[in-house]
């Protein structure tokens, strides 16, 4: 740990915080880790046909997010994926 | 026609039957005839939470076999008027009594009683079914960490699947001086996570050990926590009553000089 991240140090109970909102969407959505590294895998898969991508850098996760016309957040798939390559045909 | 409360949580060890206790007897003190039923059957221990412990002759799963009335089961408190307790059974199981049998016993005592609480056991199998079968409302109690926030949200999914719509939040055991540095997460954190209703938040105080040692419930007297709890209780009444501000013991000029500078 670098010395300035000691000072950015995020406080425990907002790392709680964001863990439990997490975990909890998982929870709601009946999506265990296992279907989750599934999708995840097929993404990859997807995705790999048509351009090649840095797996070590790449996030997929079910988050919350606000969606017009309601007031409860809804899941939703976030991925963030890194593009090494563009493949040319 | 009295009310039916299941005081339920999923993880165990976060204060139901504190909580029971305490509330219960904060609404015997305030008028109300009130029963509460120990359901954690084979694990009992709201009767030595309350001090009754040495007053038991039947249990809950005698009434539910027929073995006794009602009326011989139930322990009167002498300390408070109108408060009783139906004490569990120690040495049978969870499947002694059925969700069925419990919505039966909780209506008979309705007519009889202005407030049931069921202590509900611990997870989310018969135990748990049984104790919400009879209720009208359910109060879920939780501490503000990771495991049991996750359990209480659990608990509430499977209340809302069950048609319970009327869901209140008890966060137990908050430390203000943890939330204020950051270290755990505020009433308003774990509401904002759950999404239902507020209805008290308890401080973590070493008086409800004190008490618990002695099977006296606080509630109502000068400690934070005994303030807290009959806040809780005054709220089922209807009243609207402020939260308490946590922020450490504080003397009464201290508090009364605050009030003025709010305002």
């Amino acid at each position: 740990m670098k010395f300035s991240d000691f000072f950015r140090r995020k406080s425990s109970g907002t790392v709680a915080k964001d863990r439990l909102k997490l975990v909890l969407v998982s929870d709601r959505t009946n999506c265990s880790p296992d279907i989750m590294e599934q999708l995840k895998n097929d993404i990859i898969n997807v995705i790999s046909k048509y351009v090649e991508i840095d797996t070590d850098e790449l996030d997929i996760k079910i988050t919350q997010t606000e969606m017009e016309g309601t007031s409860e957040p809804v899941p939703a798939l976030f991925a963030n994926i890194p593009i090494r390559n563009m493949k040319i045909h | 026609m009295g009310e039916v409360i299941v005081i339920t949580s999923g993880k165990g060890g976060v204060g139901k039957t504190t909580t029971t206790a305490n509330v219960g007897t904060g609404l015997a003190k305030l008028n109300k005839k009130v029963v509460l039923i120990d359901t954690d059957i084979g694990l009992r221990n709201l009767d030595v939470v309350m001090g009754l412990e040495n007053r038991i002759v039947y249990n809950l799963v005698d009434v539910i076999e027929g073995n006794c009335r009602i009326k011989q089961a139930l322990i009167k408190d002498k300390r408070y008027p109108n408060l009783y307790l139906l004490p569990s059974a120690q040495t049978k199981d969870k499947t002694a009594v059925t969700p069925e049998q419990m919505k039966k016993l909780a209506t008979d005592l309705k007519g009889e009683f202005d407030y049931i609480l069921m202590d509900c056991p611990a997870g989310i199998e018969q135990g748990f079914r049984n104790a919400i079968a009879g209720a009208d409302s359910a109060l879920v109690v939780t501490t503000p960490e990771v495991s049991a926030v996750r359990d209480a949200d659990r608990i509430i999914g499977l209340l809302e699947a069950n048609e319970m719509n009327r869901t209140h939040l008890i966060v137990n055991r908050l430390r203000a001086d943890m939330v204020k540095r950051g270290d755990m997460m505020s009433s308003d954190d774990v509401v904002d996570i759950l999404a239902v209703d507020l209805i008290g938040v308890v401080p973590d105080d070493e008086n409800v050990v004190i008490s618990t040692n002695q099977g006296e419930p606080l509630v109502g007297n000068d400690t934070l926590a005994g303030q807290a709890y009959m806040n809780i209780s005054r709220r089922i009444l209807g009243e609207n009553v402020p939260l308490l501000d946590l922020n450490g013991k504080k003397g009464l000029l201290e508090r009364l000089s605050e009030i003025f500078r709010k305002n």
